[in-house]
């Protein structure tokens, strides 16, 4: 078979990609960052190696890590209602750092209520605790339609909330960060922390999905 | 004999702008205002009413004047306040009971006299 790019690897048959690379020039926001980066390192305002261990603390935060935090208040109450009072505390618990200044208001979805979280101005997230955001979450229809229509924009996700339950949409705008809490699926009343963080995605960490039922754990 | 009489509490003096402006249940609007510079009041909420849900501790810097540097003495409270569907949207359409929190520096609202 042949491939489309030159370099010393193999590729099986039917597995061929595109040639890696930057081909493109870079764009305006690309250069801007460059010329602001190197400003700062000639000025002696930063070290690369500063910039280059600041990609490896948010590369080290995933939602993994949230999804522990969740399966731990899910069976532990103690630990949930510390976290439900002071989200960033409860999480220093368990040896997640903030690096960043911002707290952290975990909120609960119960029968009751149902939390989705935006940040309509632009991009703010709990990064300390998920990571960066998905790419959705940081673009306008998400961030315009979540605070104006938040269940259409469920059900595109295919999260049906019935009507008699609120919707509670949460637009962080400065210092606070949120996270839900989503529900703990039924039948799982004998799983072990472990195996309830398997249940627990970034989706529903943001609100526009449930946390996985075992059976979609097991399919 | 250095001694206070009374609890603590009452003889201490607190500083303007130490202690929170509002308590949760107050009912307050956002200012509607369009300033030049970084603020993080978003549009649609600029006029709207809310009820005071909670205080956000510990008390923080206006990230307004941070912005532009200022960071001396402008540490005050950021609120979290609870706005309907309805008063943001006039024709919105879900649940009565659907509502937008979201955090609003203090130097952003104003009372509403019950």
């Amino acid at each position: 078979m042949s491939t489309s790019h030159d370099h010393p690897h193999d590729h099986p048959e039917g597995d061929s990609h595109e040639p890696i690379g930057t081909d493109g020039k870079p764009g305006y926001y690309d250069v801007m960052e460059t010329a602001v980066r190197e400003l700062f390192i000639e000025h002696g305002l930063l070290r690369a190696a500063e910039i280059r261990r600041q990609i490896e603390v948010l590369d080290s935060r995933t939602p993994a890590l949230g999804a522990q935090v969740v399966a731990k208040a899910w069976t532990d109450s103690g630990f949930k209602a510390r976290l439900l009072e002071d989200g960033r505390s409860a999480c220093e618990e368990l040896g997640i750092t903030f690096y960043d200044d911002t707290l952290l208001i975990v909120l609960e979805n119960t029968d009751r209520v149902h939390n989705l979280i935006v940040c309509t101005l632009c991009s703010c997230y709990p990064r300390p605790v998920l990571g960066l955001p998905p790419d959705w979450y940081k673009l306008k229809p998400y961030r315009a339609r979540a605070v104006t229509e938040p269940r259409k924009v469920l059900e595109e996700f295919g999260t049906f909330i019935h009507d008699d339950v609120e919707i509670r949409v949460s637009d962080s705008t400065a210092t606070v960060r949120f996270l839900v809490l989503p529900q703990r699926p039924r039948g799982t009343e004998d799983w072990s922390d472990a195996q309830l963080a398997g249940l627990v995605t970034r989706d529903s960490m943001i609100g526009v999905a449930f946390a996985r039922s075992p059976a979609e754990e097991v399919a | 004999m250095n001694v206070i009489d009374r609890p603590i509490s009452d003889a201490i003096v607190t500083a303007w702008n130490e202690a929170p402006a509002f308590a949760p249940g107050d009912l307050v609007r956002v200012l509607d205002r369009a300033p030049i510079g970084h603020y993080r009041v978003p549009t649609y909420l600029r006029g709207r009413s809310g009820v005071v849900e909670k205080i956000v501790t510990p008390a923080l810097l206006d990230n307004e004047e941070e912005g532009f540097g200022r960071n001396a003495g402008n540490r005050r409270f950021y609120y979290r306040i609870a706005v309907p569907m309805t008063e943001l949207w006039p024709g919105y359409r879900g649940g009565a009971e659907d509502g937008l929190r979201i955090e609003v520096f203090e130097s952003w609202l104003e009372r509403i006299p019950a």
